[in-house]
């Protein structure tokens, strides 16, 4: 099992990416300097959350121009999985490897608290073993947007990858932490090799941390 | 040349600052705000005099990534 986690000026989810993933497949992912402008051959690149640049611009948007994401675009495009969080999937809907926009939160505020997810697409590599699932968020621009045509487009598709729900699983305004269109908390690609989402699985694979839930969508690739 | 551009979320999304703001200029007591939208403004400072030249290439800029279309609009200006 080859892994490669991608590490920008800013990011802070790397090592947790890196301890996720090592524990989960017994073997350390490769560290991938923004710089780099090659990535060796791989089963799973990670693609962490932060403050890339210091989120300056948008959330994502510097990121989405370094030399490195070139090399992640084609990698994805040849069918490579590939896993945004947060930042990172911000940087991937700023490449257009995902479809929308993630703006700010409604409240105005940054949200950090314990949220339940449930897989929409459920045959995915990353959905399939999945159950409602509990993990973190922690963000400030989770807000799922798109127009009306893309929304249309990714659920003909069968693109929503999670939604925000509460503990048994139902979808409702009230478990919507951040005003996601639709609730939706991840997406795919239509060829469903690249996700993205808000909530941090990384940081919930340990009873110890809350929740090991989150070892389920790294399990689809790493298992 | 100085290029002004400004770039503003489009209509249709929503813009919770915009909101904010306008609540607290009405708190102040100015009365008569329909709405406030918020946005952002670069000024870029360019080589040259051939404005038909600038224009093409700050649009270009503007959709690799000063804006993000699928929520933003801009506009272009070169004094």
């Amino acid at each position: 099992m080859k892994s490669h986690v991608i590490v920008f000026p800013g990011s802070n989810c790397d090592r947790d990416v890196a301890v996720a993933i090592e524990s989960i497949s017994g073997s350390a992912p490769e560290m991938v300097w923004h710089k780099n402008t090659s990535i060796a051959e791989s089963d799973l690149i990670v693609v962490p959350g932060g403050f890339s640049y210091g989120d300056y611009l948008r959330c994502g948007a510097i990121a989405s121009t370094s030399p490195v994401i070139n090399e992640v675009i084609k990698k994805a495009k040849a069918g490579v999985p590939v896993i945004g969080i947060c930042n990172g999937f911000q940087i991937l809907i700023e490449t257009s490897l995902l479809d929308g926009a993630l703006i700010r939160n409604n409240s105005l505020s940054f949200i950090c608290k314990d949220i339940y997810i449930k897989p929409e697409n459920t045959s995915s590599i990353f959905t399939k073993n999945n159950i409602v699932a509990k993990m973190p968020i922690a963000h400030n621009e989770g807000n799922y947007f798109a127009s009306t045509d893309t929304i249309k487009k990714i659920k003909d598709h069968d693109q929503i990858a999670f939604k925000y729900c509460d503990i048994n699983g139902v979808v409702s305004e009230e478990s919507n932490p951040n005003g996601s269109l639709d609730n939706i908390a991840g997406i795919l690609n239509d060829k469903k090799n690249v996700l993205g989402l808000m909530p941090h699985p990384e940081r919930a694979v340990e009873l110890s941390l809350g929740s090991d839930d989150g070892k389920h969508i790294f399990e689809g690739v790493l298992k | 040349m100085l290029a002004k551009i400004h770039i503003t979320l489009k209509k249709d999304v929503l813009d919770p600052q915009g909101k904010v703001i306008a609540n607290s200029l009405s708190d102040l007591g100015f009365d008569g705000i329909q709405s406030v939208r918020q946005g952002k403004y670069i000024e870029i400072l360019l080589e040259g005099d051939d404005k038909d030249a600038a224009n093409s290439k700050l649009n270009q800029m503007c959709e690799k990534l000063l804006a993000n279309l699928v929520i933003e609009d801009y506009s272009v200006e070169i004094d």
